[in-house]
């Protein structure tokens, strides 16, 4: 019989979830010897042409990275949708947007303008931008379209499962590899990791305190933190009450706090929402100048609070991106 | 309800007279509500509040055989039980109803009939597409304990516990000073009738030591209070008395054999008019009539070095224990009332009046105090010269009806001023002057009690007082007290001298009013008077169920109203305790524990600490008796994991995709 097709992609990504493959040590050899790696650009030599070439439904699961932006992105996405059973959206770009999802906060054009001309490193005399067709010799060059939004997958495809993280770790790979190949799936459009908060699995858990009030916000690399006191006992602005454990405490134990790379649980439809009304509900101010002196330790508070999942929080996008943002993502 | 079982909904619009069906086109509410799906009868009729209103719901529920029932009418807080029990009297489970307020959120702020009735339309689809998902409930029913504690024993406090006592409940009364009576024991006499404050009040005061149903703990304050309606447990802190209470019988002896010789500490019962010694007892006619010790002026409790000669006067009635000790006792009852009184204005915040620099200068309590029989002077007013006074003058709103200080009319001192005047014409034949804003005499007998001051001689000078000195620009202002005010009356300043100037000093929320309002989990007005529930229809109730206010501790008032404030509380108590249970509305808030990852960030935000942490499981709870479902925790929960009967996520979305599916 022949062994299951896997495939591997990415999108709008840095490249960790591909190096969390590779992270996966010895375990990979027992996986490849598993399913046929029929796709993987970022290590094997396949084109766009052999996966075309593949009929409909013919690879167990495709797992898929990154966030979208490019048409290009879109398109792959859509093929591989068709040539597999399973699409699995791999790590907290493919589930919520990531960190590119950031970009949601400013136009297509401030972005480009910016990149290709504001930039301090950047020399464009002719303010050159990227455009979809271009003639050059008699010949016509083009390239996939910079889409006004960024965008999760499941909001250009069906998803059928999620491996959160930034990147998922190898335990939960291996445990979604291996409940694949025996077919023990949980109901589908699942988050492959455990529906409970950080806080759970969390060693500094004890040491929080029932009563907690913030009367100043302090940033990680402005102070120095306890080791085993909870960060948010500490004022550090921790997102593990918001975030989906299943990464086994890693920051934490490295005595940084919860950035929120798992996403919310799948009873939260907006993860920065719920930190936000958490924590300012707690704000130990009365005045609006003592409110604004409590604040000012988070100078940044998108960043902060939607760092991983402004795209698939219930705004989406900042409402100054215009129109054609809201246009292509009806 | 199980899923496959269809759901068939009745919808009803109510016109409230005209109230609602002036803006709002109810028959065209009615018609467009029944092209929704689920809906089986549509209908609007004139009063829904009404019995054939409410008899509607109830045939439509069984000739239609309804599983749902939306009534659009007015607010829930007005009508929301009415159509439960309606709902209820048709064999459905009340809490398979909905409520849309098109009265008070649409026809009374609208006026555009085509937009308010679309308005309605849309809240009414809402309501339609929610209470699909409503699920039934079940109200809760919590026992009531029957004892009752009242905190504070001035007149409120005192009447309340007495009322209670009678009906046959158990009664804690607590009382922070050594003797219970507050402010009104140390008044003289009482507006209008001037009947002796002394003579109406210590009858009351000794019932209440006598009463076997009360508990009278006096030099005692209330700590902590945890626990919900029916079911407190209190801690009172009783301090060290340094005398047992049950042994003294109040012979003074002691007091005579203390090694001061000579009273020398002030008496605050009569302002430090008079001096006490280290061991005393507060006032005469005090309840319970035993001494008490100063730990800070007893020389024995300071330094350890006296020769005890009180120990020795009270001999083998052994009442005096100096090696007592502070108490912490827990009690249990099942409502309180919080009867805890004002604090008066400090004269001192208005240096123009010249309280503290003028030696004549002195408070309505002050002259209260000098013309007592029981106080300083034995009832006869004198200067601080010794001479009787010739010109007396009262200054009113003094701290009230002010933007500087209190805002607030403090509502007993224009008669506490008309009685002091025309006592002092009694007793000195002095020419008495009223400087007032506004005289407010709105009581039953005031209105003639004022016309009484005027037929003895008092006069009324009306104008807010700029100031008052000593400078004497004419030989007639030598040596005397100098106002100058505009009256405004007359349309002129006048400088008026006098050798007594009374200031009417008004109420303020005691100075730790805050404090007990956390204690009991109150609201406060921004004034820091305590919040009652409403202001017309539950004047002693609070937004704590089974915590009732009375008194001065809601806002000023005077002794009638206190007594009438006090035994209304009682009542409320009474019909809590009565009743044997209390219904609890079932929309509270419920952690999904094996989602709970106990990160603890719902606890500090409870305002009625219903929540706790069950450190065995590492989640939070929330207690359902305690929970009034004001959903702070389940909008903050950061993982989602906190529910609420009534209001969960897929109903409170649902709503609001029936209003966008509106529009």
């Amino acid at each position: 019989m022949d062994k299951p097709k896997i495939g591997f992609y990415w999108c709008a990504s840095c490249g960790g979830c591909e190096e969390a493959i590779v992270d996966l040590a010895e375990d990979i050899l027992r996986i490849t010897a598993a399913v046929d790696l029929v796709f993987w650009p970022v290590a094997l030599d396949f084109k766009k042409e052999d996966v075309l070439a593949m009929p409909n439904g013919s690879m167990a699961a495709v797992f898929i990275n990154g966030a979208v932006r490019t048409s290009e992105q879109e398109e792959m996405a859509s093929l591989l949708r068709a040539k597999s059973q399973f699409v699995i959206a791999f790590g907290a770009c493919a589930q919520l947007g990531g960190i590119p999802g950031l970009a949601n906060q400013f136009s297509r054009d401030s972005i480009l303008n910016y990149v290709y001309d504001g930039a301090p490193t950047v020399v464009n005399e002719k303010h050159v931008r990227p455009s979809v067709r271009c003639e050059d010799n008699n010949r016509t060059l083009t390239l996939p379209e910079f889409r006004s939004v960024v965008r999760t997958l499941e909001q250009i495809v069906h998803v059928d499962y999620f491996l959160p993280g930034c990147p998922p770790t190898p335990r939960l790979i291996t445990s979604a590899i291996d409940a694949l190949l025996t077919g023990k799936l949980p109901p589908p459009g699942s988050v492959l990791a455990p529906d409970v908060a950080l806080c759970d699995q969390c060693p500094r858990k004890k040491s929080k305190p029932e009563q907690i009030r913030f009367a100043a916000f302090k940033r990680p690399h402005l102070t120095s933190m306890d080791s085993d006191l909870c960060f948010l006992a500490q004022g550090v602005v921790c997102m593990g009450p918001a975030t989906r454990g299943g990464c086994e405490a890693l920051c934490p134990a490295a005595n940084m706090p919860c950035t929120g790379c798992f996403g919310p649980t799948s009873r939260v439809h907006d993860q920065g929402a719920k930190m936000l009304s958490s924590l300012s509900a707690a704000v130990d101010a009365k005045e609006s100048d003592q409110v604004d002196a409590v604040l000012a330790g988070i100078p940044d508070p998108v960043g902060t609070f939607y760092r991983y999942a402004l795209p698939a929080s219930l705004l989406r996008f900042s409402a100054n991106i215009g129109s054609a943002a809201v246009k292509e993502t009806l | 309800m199980s899923n496959d079982e269809s759901i068939r909904t009745g919808f009803y619009v109510c016109h409230c007279g005209h109230n609602i069906s002036d803006v709002v086109d109810c028959t065209a509410v009615a018609r467009y509500a029944s092209t929704l799906a689920g809906v089986m009868v549509s209908r609007d009729y004139k009063y829904m509040c009404s019995s054939p209103g409410q008899e509607l719901i109830r045939q439509d529920i069984l000739e239609h055989k309804l599983n749902r029932v939306v009534v659009a009418s007015c607010s829930p807080l007005l009508h929301e039980h009415t159509f439960r029990n309606a709902v209820a009297a048709g064999g459905l489970n009340p809490f398979l109803f909905q409520m849309v307020n098109i009265r008070e959120h649409d026809a009374w702020v609208h006026a555009d009939r085509a937009a308010a009735t679309a308005k309605a339309q849309a809240l009414v689809s809402a309501a339609i597409r929610r209470v699909a998902l409503h699920k039934p409930l079940q109200a809760t029913r919590a026992p009531i304990h029957p004892d009752v504690l009242v905190v504070g024993g001035g007149i409120a406090g005192i009447h309340a516990a007495l009322t209670l006592a009678n009906a046959g409940k158990k009664v804690y009364l607590v009382e922070r000073q050594p003797s219970i009576g507050g402010h009104m024991a140390q008044f003289d006499k009482t507006f209008p009738t001037l009947d002796c404050a002394a003579c109406i009040l210590t009858p009351k005061m000794s019932a209440v030591r006598s009463h076997k149903n009360i508990v009278l703990w006096t030099y005692s304050e209330v700590a902590k209070v945890d626990g919900y309606v029916g079911n407190y447990t209190v801690t009172v802190r009783r301090k060290a008395r340094y005398v047992d209470e049950n042994l003294c019988v109040g012979c003074q002896e002691c007091i005579d054999a203390c090694v001061f010789k000579v009273p020398k500490f002030p008496d605050p019962f009569n302002l430090g008019m008079s001096m006490q010694k280290p061991i005393y007892i507060p006032f005469p006619q005090a309840v319970p009539q035993a001494a008490v010790i100063d730990p800070d002026r007893c020389i024995q409790l300071k330094t350890g070095k006296c020769k005890k000669t009180c120990v020795e006067a009270c001999a083998d009635r052994k009442a005096i224990n100096l090696n007592q000790k502070e108490q912490l006792l827990e009690i249990k009852v099942g409502s309180i009332i919080t009867a805890t009184g004002f604090k008066l204005f400090d004269a001192k915040r208005l240096p123009e009046y010249g309280y503290g620099r003028y030696p004549d200068v002195m408070t309505t309590i002050e002259l209260e105090r000098l013309v007592s029989s029981s106080g300083p002077t034995g009832g006869e007013l004198r200067l601080r010269s010794g001479k009787p006074p010739t010109a007396v003058g009262f200054i009113l709103c003094v701290g009230s009806r002010d933007m500087r200080t209190n805002r607030w009319c403090s509502r007993t001192c224009c008669m506490h001023s008309m009685k002091l005047a025309q006592i002092v014409r009694e007793r000195t034949g002095a020419q008495v002057t009223v400087f007032y804003i506004d005289i407010r005499a709105p009581g039953k007998g005031y209105e003639e009690f004022y016309d009484r001051s005027l037929q003895q001689g008092v006069q009324f000078v009306r104008g807010r007082v700029a100031e008052v000195s000593d400078c004497a620009l004419s030989p007639d202002e030598a040596g005397k007290l100098v106002i100058r005010v505009e009256d405004t009356l007359a349309g002129f300043v006048r400088r008026v001298p006098l050798d007594l100037v009374v200031l009417a000093v008004g109420m303020e929320p005691q100075a730790d009013a805050q404090e007990m309002r956390r204690i009991l989990n109150m609201s406060c007005s921004a004034e820091g008077w305590f919040l009652e529930k409403h202001p017309k229809m539950a004047p002693v109730s609070t937004f704590t169920d089974g915590v009732f206010i009375a008194g001065c501790c809601q806002g000023p008032k005077d002794i009638p109203d206190s007594i009438a404030q006090a035994g209304a509380a009682a009542a409320e108590a009474l019909a809590l305790i009565d009743a044997g249970g209390i219904d609890q509305e079932p929309n509270t808030a419920y952690i999904r524990g094996e989602e709970c990852s106990g990160c603890k960030s719902c606890i500090s935000l409870c305002p009625y600490a219903a929540i706790s942490f069950d450190a065995e499981k590492q989640k939070a709870v929330i207690n359902p008796a305690l929970c009034k479902g004001c959903g702070t925790c389940v909008a903050s929960c950061p993982s989602g994991s906190i529910g609420q009967n009534l209001f969960e996520d897929q109903e409170v979305f649902e709503e609001i995709n029936g209003v966008l599916d509106y529009v």
